[in-house]
């Protein structure tokens, strides 16, 4: 074992690289919660934003085409979540799992062609001096685009929560569906609206594992970072910037325990591998207590009666 | 333009057609999709729905039936008593792996012993494997209030990676050359899971499966847990105000159904799977899920769901052989069918009517 | 003769199984304060949404000065000057008060802006109100303060109230009064929502009248007697109930020094609560909405636990007890919501007979359900309460409100218990069916049983209950006998006007 070989630049820089994918989601999550709705779909659009980037950008060679199918194909998957949900006013538990399954499997039959295939890389800041900066530059100025778009996400989501009368609707919304209907605000569609933006950004999360993270197409690869996004969710009490803490803190982990195995550690891979997984539970569990955030309406069916 | 209208009460014909109609819609899209991927799609229905009951090889595949279907009702109905309360379980799978890893650990801390003791053993042991892993999520849910979807679903990653550890360390067969996985029970005749009639597919776990389904029914249709259970699930006010006590009754439903699914994984290791290996399990804790809801939650009804989705499962496999029909294809289309039944469980409370456009 | 601010011309609109409204026709003048008064169920709220474009109307029109009125939507009635405060206030909890305003607004301004307005305006109106306090923290009458300056902010040309004063104190009644006395001054006609015809007599120009979604009649308020009015409402001549005199007997259910916390985040925690009930009595608990009576439910039902010795049941110590044991013991509950609550609303009438008969009545043998004594005991509540239903088989949520409360109280009275609670037990209910729940009270009352009744409706205590008590931020005053007891002093015992100024006529 050698812990010496652990470059700490480089951990920090491949932590936010592995955060990128749970942070994406999680804030496109965070936008569906908050208009009131719970999707627990979010692992079957990641994987199919995983294989429809994929597959696009192998067949065009573009990265960007790659990625803009990729949230794409998770907004028109989440479509049948809006089918469920509001249109035949469905369970949303139930719903959510189904979209999980539906989409594990679908992915598997797009991505028989693709696996082992090799996709071409994603560029990557290259800013003259700046990049070349020893420790800063690593860490803040030579990461792909999308990483940098993920941060401007939570920043542009935060302030439209906060500042925006669109933001206020949105929480009016998932407060009080009954309230913001009286009040004439079309509650339906402006959920439909925030299940697509959530379905966008999953499928973008789920592109960047397989185009940047990994990079290839495996079947199931995105290996329940669905689920800790929805865990992020909660863990970041419906806050945008918690939500971009508490994915570098996933991710740091993530990265820690692959170093880890890497460097020969004395504890059997099988734990190490499962700590994401334990560690998730356990912040769960303290911060449960917790609910102030949660809006109030979150997973209730609303129909429009007289 | 088309009104939802609330029914003044559910529709009985409704909820016992919405599961038939799911299927005739799978079977009509799934074939679409079958065409899509380049197959006959009348044949890919017919050899998924009709082979492995009356094709040529009948006699192969339908005691294949019970085999399949038996870990699936186990499940589904322990996971139907919790959905029904409002209770998300949905790490069976773990459950199903944990059960498996204790019941099959307890067998073999016995090896080469051969008692009449063995198997019981291995049961209580499988059973309380999954019961264990179940009370995780149960027990923070009561104690802490965290969500027990979240909990439980990542303990199956985490039971997938012990898994991982016990194929190749603590259960490993020390005879098995190298290989991963444990010895297999095939060979130990007191800790087998047999056939309990010849070539009927019969094991052990189907007759489990057939006592928990008549279990449930009681519970649920004559006794007071199971009516509290519903209460619950209906409407979670009136069940306190009735003198449910919650944090009971989530860890008996939750511990039940780790138990149940439990069993099934100790069932599939002892027996049709033979040994423990890193992939023995093969996704049944989460078609469970599937299965429950198209069994309506109804214990007689998972009984059909149930037996609907093994020949899925073994016409798929058919289809997979004789047609090249790819694995991932029958997955789609249990994920389809979930969603049909998912929509047009609409119509149980909920009558479509055409309305001409509104003159104000 | 002007042209009136908004004609309604045979407005119709029907629901399947019932016609809502059936032709209405009346018009509001300029500046006038017209009443809409009718029973519940009567139609009132169907025809209150159609002029604010929640609902269309089948058929009929509607004009608005004069010109054709046809609102698709909320949003285009506020255009035209129409303003809504509801019943069920449309708030959201969790937002602050003057980003609940800027909901209910077209074009908002900046929030600073926003708040300085929303200052300007309680300050004119005598209506104060802090805009940065989150509206989950608010007392219900500041609550529809909130609803009233938000619309009071777009100038309407039309207020529509619905139901205000329900959830006021008799000085907060005072209060609200004298605003719309000044917007009516200012030139703003109200729409005016109720069934209290005293507020109706002393505010309102006009009324007319609804009875089964049909207008029966119109007049002028302050030349009719209640009576009269009472009696196009009711279309019938109404009974008042009967009580004889009757001798209390020991202490049934006694309550010292009982604090609780509550369990909702928005809820009312209970404080140093004392009270007794001696058998035979009725005890009115009255008070605003909010002030602690679901948690006073709770801890006599079972729901919220107590130290041991804060509930005494015939002095028995029963603060630790679920709600099984309590039954078992002679203290019976029926909480406020009938549906989700009292009753599980996708559920027969068989079930929901269960749901708290199952001990007294012996419905069960060992954990085992008896079905056929269930449907029995259903039966016979359906019969001895006159519940209109075509069977126990049939789900609760099929029922009228008011049918279904006589179901819940019912189902409470004929387990004959030693002690029973009710909440709100006419909430919502046409006055036939409130005036044979009364009777059953004052019946089993009269047999020997203690009674306490939780009530925002202070005709209905006065009228059933011996002595009265009024909760107020989750305090109780000390109870004191009805009879000897004003308006103003029970105004006072539920804590006058909170934190409210008169407003500068």
């Amino acid at each position: 074992m050698d812990l010496s070989e652990i470059n700490p630049v480089l951990l920090i820089a491949s932590l936010m690289v592995a955060a990128t994918p749970l942070l994406l989601a999680a804030i496109g999550e965070l936008v569906v919660e908050k208009a009131g709705v719970l999707n627990l779909g979010v692992e079957g659009m990641m994987i199919i934003g995983a294989i429809c980037g994929f597959a696009i950008t192998v067949e065009t060679g573009s990265t960007l085409f790659g990625f803009v199918a990729a949230a794409v194909g998770g907004a028109v998957l989440s479509l049948l979540f809006v089918l469920l949900t509001q249109v035949a006013l469905a369970n949303q538990v139930a719903s959510g799992l189904a979209l999980t399954l539906f989409g594990l499997g679908l992915s598997a039959l797009m991505g028989q062609s693709y696996v082992g295939v090799k996709p071409p890389s994603t560029p990557e800041l290259n800013i003259p001096w700046l990049s070349d900066l020893p420790v800063v530059g690593p860490i803040l100025f030579s990461h792909d685009l999308v990483l940098y778009f993920g941060i401007g996400l939570i920043a542009v989501v935060w302030a439209v929560l906060k500042y925006t009368r669109l933001g206020l609707i949105l929480r009016a919304v998932g407060e009080n569906h009954d309230a913001a209907h009286a009040l004439g605000y079309k509650v339906i569609r402006i959920r439909v609206l925030a299940i697509m933006f959530g379905g966008a950004c999953a499928g973008l999360g789920g592109a960047y594992i397989s185009l940047v993270r990994v990079p290839q197409w495996t079947e199931g690869m995105t290996a329940g970072i669905g689920w800790i996004a929805l865990a992020l969710v909660v863990f970041a009490s419906w806050k945008p910037w918690r939500v971009l803490l508490g994915a570098y803190l996933f991710g740091g982990i993530t990265v820690l325990q692959l170093n880890l195995q890497a460097a020969g550690v004395a504890i059997p891979v099988e734990y190490l591998a499962m700590s994401p997984y334990i560690i998730t539970i356990l912040v769960l569990v303290i911060l449960s207590a917790d609910k102030s955030g949660a809006p109030a309406s979150l997973g209730r069916i609303f129909h429009a009666s007289h | 333009m088309i009104v939802l209208e609330k029914r003044p009460q559910p529709s009985q014909a409704w909820s016992l057609a919405t599961p038939i109609v799911a299927v005739l819609a799978t079977m009509f899209f799934g074939g679409l999709l079958f065409a899509a991927l380049g197959k006959n799609p009348v044949e890919s229905i017919m050899t998924i729905f009709w082979e492995p009951l009356f094709g040529e090889f009948s006699f192969y595949y339908r005691p294949q039936l019970l085999v399949k279907g038996a870990p699936l009702v186990l499940i589904a109905i322990g996971l139907s008593l919790g959905f029904k309360a409002g209770i998300w379980n949905i790490g069976a799978e773990g459950q199903y792996i944990m059960g498996a890893i204790v019941g099959a650990g307890v067998g073999l801390a016995f090896y080469p012993l051969e008692a009449w003791y063995i198997f019981p053993l291995m049961v209580i042991g499988g059973a309380l494997g999954g019961w264990a892993w179940a009370m995780i999520p149960a027990f923070l849910k009561v104690r802490f209030g965290t969500n027990e979807i979240l909990v439980s679903l990542m303990l199956v990653y985490v039971a997938e990676q012990m898994l991982a550890s016990v194929s190749l360390g603590l259960l490993k067969n020390p005879e098995g050359f190298g290989f991963p996985g444990s010895r297999n029970f095939q060979s130990y005749a007191s800790a087998y899971n047999a056939e309990l009639i010849e070539g009927s597919g019969m094991h052990w776990g189907v007759v489990a499966a057939l006592i928990a389904v008549i279990f449930a029914y009681v519970l649920l249709n004559r006794h007071m847990l199971g009516f509290h259970i519903r209460l619950t699930g209906e409407a979670p006010r009136a069940a306190r105000f009735a003198g449910v006590n919650p944090a009971r009754l989530i860890l008996f439903c939750l511990g039940l159904a780790g138990a149940l699914a439990g069993l099934a994984g100790l069932f599939e290791v002892s027996g049709p799977s033979g040994q423990i290996t890193i992939d023995f399990n093969v996704g049944y804790g989460f078609t469970a899920i599937i299965v429950a809801f198209l069994g309506r939650l109804h214990p007689v009804g998972i009984l059909l769901a149930g037996s609907l989705m093994a020949l899925t499962y073994i016409g798929g496999e058919i289809a997979q052989s004789e047609l090249g029909l790819p694995a991932a294809a029958i997955q789609v289309f249990q994920g389809m069918l979930l969603f049909f039944l998912l929509a047009f469980d609409l119509l149980t409370n909920y009558r479509l009517r055409l309305a001409l456009k509104e003159v104000a | 003769m002007t042209t009136p601010l908004l004609r309604l011309q045979g407005l119709t609109k029907a629901y399947p199984g019932v016609v809502a409204n059936d032709t209405v026709s009346f018009d509001i003048g300029e500046g006038e304060v017209h009443a809409l008064l009718g029973e519940n169920g009567a139609g009132k709220s169907t025809l209150v949404k159609m002029i604010y474009g929640l609902v269309k109307p089948d058929s009929g029109t509607m004009e608005l000065r004069g010109q054709p009125f046809a609102p698709s939507e909320p949003r285009t009635a506020r255009a035209d000057g129409i303003a809504m405060v509801f019943q069920h206030f449309s708030l959201f909890d969790a937002l602050d008060v003057a980003e609940n305003v800027a909901l209910g607004m077209e074009n908002p301004p900046a929030m600073n802006d926003l708040a300085s307005r929303i200052r300007d305006v309680s300050e004119t109106y005598g209506l104060p109100l802090d805009p940065y306090r989150r509206v989950g923290d608010l007392s219900a009458g500041e609550r529809q303060r909130v609803e009233i300056i938000r619309c009071l902010l777009q100038d309407p040309k039309l207020l529509i109230m619905d139901e205000p004063t329900s959830v006021l104190t008799p000085q907060e009644v005072d209060i609200l009064f004298q605003t719309l006395q000044k917007l009516r001054s200012e030139g703003t006609s109200i729409l005016y929502i109720s069934h209290k015809l005293e507020e109706i007599r002393a505010l309102c120009d006009h009324a007319t009248i609804l009875r089964l979604g049909k207008n029966v009649g119109e007049c002028i308020p302050s030349e009719t007697s209640a009576r009269q009015m009472a009696e196009l409402m009711v279309g019938d001549t109404l009974q008042t109930p009967e009580r004889g005199g009757r001798e209390f007997g020991e202490i049934a259910l006694d309550i010292s020094g009982l604090s609780v916390p509550s369990p909702s985040e928005f809820g009312t925690a209970l404080k140093n609560l004392h009270l007794t009930v001696r058998k035979g009595e009725v005890l009115g608990i009255g008070g605003v909405a909010g002030n602690g009576q679901d948690e006073l439910l709770g801890v006599l039902s079972g729901e919220i636990t107590t130290d041991r010795d804060a509930v005494k049941l015939a002095g028995q110590p029963i603060g630790k007890e679920g709600p099984t044991a309590r039954r078992r013991m002679g203290l019976l509950t029926a909480p406020e919501e009938r549906l989700g609550h009292a009753a599980a609303p996708d559920m027969s009438l068989t079930e929901n007979a269960l749901l708290t008969g199952s001990v007294r009545e012996g419905l069960e043998n060992r954990g085992f359900l008896k079905w056929a004594e269930a449907q029995g005991f259903a039966k016979k509540i359906i019969k001895a309460f006159d519940v209109r239903t075509p069977g126990p088989e049939n789900a609760a949520r099929s029922l009228s409100g008011g049918n279904l409360q006589k179901f819940v109280i019912g189902r409470e009275v004929l387990q004959d218990p030693d002690v029973l609670v009710v909440n709100q037990p006419t909430w919502g209910v046409d006055a036939a069916a409130a005036a044979a729940i009364r009777q059953a009270i004052l019946d089993l009352a009269a047999g020997g049983a203690a009674v306490v009744c939780i009530s925002q409706d202070l005709d209905e205590l006065m009228e059933i209950s011996d002595s009265f008590a009024a909760l107020n931020e989750g305090r109780l005053s000390a109870p004191r006998p009805t009879t000897e007891l004003s308006v103003d002093e029970i105004g006072l015992m539920m804590g006058g006007a909170h934190g409210i100024e008169v407003a500068h006529v």
